[in-house]
């Protein structure tokens, strides 16, 4: 990028504007997927602009994974190495969950300037800026996993599931979490700040993955909680992930998650595209 | 187009609420094909909830509208893929570059990515903005961002292009390149519907225009005819002698049957005449008298002074952003 002030001078054209009119003929409309992906581009090439919005993807994983481990390993388990087994998968988990929150905080944004109305004016998909800005975002959450992942395998982490069972519980967090996201763009477009977008997100989040097994079993805990923690979709994801990580998933594990995701886009997916259609 | 084709817009009955607010209160548009259009009105008048309307971006509440014979509840998709818009704040992303903004937007309505590319080199060339093509959109001065927000309009060519406030906030250098760009549009059969609150504006460019008021049209017709409509043309004479003006003023007066007033210096005198045909009469009656005249005007009475007329207020708005950018 050139570091050119904000108030440089237009360059001002060497001759006059000439309209260079196209045919009249206009391409064939683009399909739902193609319009998805064009969307999912231009996330990337934010991406690439701004890689400032790479923080919380890079901050997260690593402060959690590191923090975690050192701070509990010895008390909880014994050993970091021993707690390491137990805990990266409820980190992985932990931080694509977290990071999804910006999804809804992009869209919030992205409302307040004018850009929107000229997508919606488009002849396209309507719900296609919407699903190419959640699958950009899946670049990024696989960027949090990636971190997670590399971060454990250096501290010592050796997964009995073997790449197999760690790249499937990666891509059943990654699918939790795009499902999960549209509850985020409902959010979006139901307040009217970026913040309070961020504020409420994370105070949803906070109990969902605290009151959750990701630190430690649950077994210990008082009954209500563990009531609780039992219907958190958090700790079912968690045991999934864990179980593929392990080699020891259960259909019934991962099919509750895989369910769970279902509902979650078939009841906010709906819901985004209504408000968005429905905004003044 | 034949005669039989249907208008670009057509509204009938239009209302939109805001909670107790009715920003459209029952407006009747018609823009004819292959004209500029103008909505001139105040800030808060409604323009821009008509537009958002005509763009699908809001559903009225009661009402019809048509774009090309296209219900804009019904038919949105075929409406869509008629109409370009550009708000009025800049539509374009301010994280990507030019190029990257138009090649995005040219995905979308169907290109392939190397004619997309092609398109926006274009673009960006007849714009005199492919010096900065590949710099982010927010280090573009205003009349950068509003000339590539008009561009990425005419990716394909729209069959009617909607402008809200185009050259709001822009140099007067600026400000001509776009009505230059919106004279070539419209030489090359596209429809313009476009929103302002600059008078002048809409005297440059508009073929008729609506004047809009708290919601509703109160008046309609080319910049000639509502200007007529209010009935006064403004004679303005200088004397070589101002010793005569007291003399020039009582003739004026009678020979025009309207009010005189002395003018900006000692020597001059101004009158809103409604019968332009006894401005004539009225010289002979000064020669008559032995008074003679220096300078002499008739101009048509200004928009300003239109809106003024038609709702007894001043427009605001209008009058302080035309002397801003003058």
């Amino acid at each position: 990028m050139t570091p050119t002030p904000a108030t440089a001078p237009d360059p001002v054209p060497h001759r006059p504007v000439q309209v260079t009119l196209p045919a009249r003929a206009r391409p064939p409309r683009p399909s739902a997927l193609s319009a998805s992906r064009t969307f999912g581009w231009r996330a990337l090439l934010k991406l690439r602009h701004v890689p400032e919005q790479l923080t919380d993807v890079i901050g997260i994983p690593v402060i959690f994974t590191l923090g975690f481990t050192y701070l509990f390993g010895g008390a909880l388990a014994g050993s970091t190495r021993a707690y390491l087994d137990f805990l990266l998968p409820g980190t992985l988990v932990m931080t694509v969950v977290l990071v999804t929150t910006f999804s809804g905080v992009t869209l919030n944004t992205g409302l307040t300037t004018g850009v929107f109305d000229r997508f919606r004016s488009l002849p396209i998909w309507r719900p296609s800026p919407i699903v190419g800005a959640l699958l950009g975002d899946v670049g990024r959450y696989l960027i949090a996993s990636a971190i997670v992942i590399a971060l454990g395998l250096t501290l010592g982490y050796r997964p009995d599931g073997g790449a197999v069972g760690t790249l499937a519980a990666v891509a059943l967090v990654l699918g939790f979490a795009f499902a999960l996201s549209w509850v985020w763009t409902t959010l979006g477009l139901v307040l009217r700040t970026p913040t309070a977008v961020n504020n409420l997100s994370l105070l949803v989040l906070f109990p969902l993955t605290l009151a959750s097994n990701i630190f430690v079993d649950p077994g210990t805990m008082p009954g209500w909680l563990q009531a609780f923690i039992d219907v958190n979709p958090v700790t079912h994801v968690v045991t999934a992930s864990r179980g593929l990580m392990a080699g020891t998933a259960t259909v019934g594990q991962v099919g509750w998650v895989l369910a769970a995701s279902a509902l979650l886009t078939a009841v906010f997916g709906p819901l985004t595209m209504y408000l968005y259609r429905s905004r003044p | 187009m034949t005669a039989h084709s249907p208008p670009a817009v057509e509204t009938s009955g239009l209302v939109k609420r805001f909670g107790a607010t009715r920003a459209v209160d029952g407006v009747d548009l018609r823009v004819p094909t292959g004209s500029v259009y103008g909505l001139l009105g105040p800030n808060g008048a409604g323009k821009t909830t008509i537009i958002r309307i005509l763009a699908t971006l809001l559903r009225p509440d009661a009402g019809t509208a048509r774009v090309f014979g296209h219900d804009v509840v019904a038919e949105g998709d075929a409406v869509r893929g008629r109409i370009a818009l550009t708000g009025q704040y800049a539509a374009v992303d301010d994280e990507l570059t030019g190029t990257e903004n138009l090649v995005l937007l040219g995905r979308l309505l169907g290109h392939r990515k190397p004619a997309a590319r092609t398109r926006a080199g274009e673009l960006l060339d007849a714009f005199g903005l492919a010096g900065a093509a590949d710099r982010l959109v927010k280090t573009y001065s205003g009349g950068m961002r509003r000339r590539l927000d008009i561009t990425a309009s005419l990716i394909v060519s729209p069959e009617l292009l909607v402008l809200d406030e185009p050259t709001t906030g822009l140099d007067p250098h600026s400000r001509n390149q776009v009505w230059e760009i919106v004279r070539a549009l419209v030489a090359d059969g596209t429809t313009v519907l476009l929103t302002t609150q600059h008078l002048e504006e809409a005297d440059q460019l508009a073929d008729r225009l609506a004047v809009v008021d708290r919601g509703k049209l109160i008046a309609e017709g080319t910049p000639g005819q509502l200007k007529a409509s209010v009935g006064a043309a403004a004679l303005h004479v200088r004397l070589p002698d101002q010793g005569q003006r007291a003399r020039a003023e009582r003739v004026l007066a009678q020979a025009l049957g309207v009010p005189v007033q002395p003018g900006p210096d000692a020597a001059a005198l101004s009158a809103r005449v409604t019968d332009p045909g006894r401005v004539v009469g009225a010289l002979v009656e000064l020669a008559g008298a032995g008074i003679a005249v220096a300078e002499l005007s008739l101009d048509q009475p200004s928009l300003d002074e239109v809106f003024l007329a038609l709702t007894g207020r001043r427009a605001q708005s209008g009058a302080t952003t035309t002397e801003d950018a003058a």
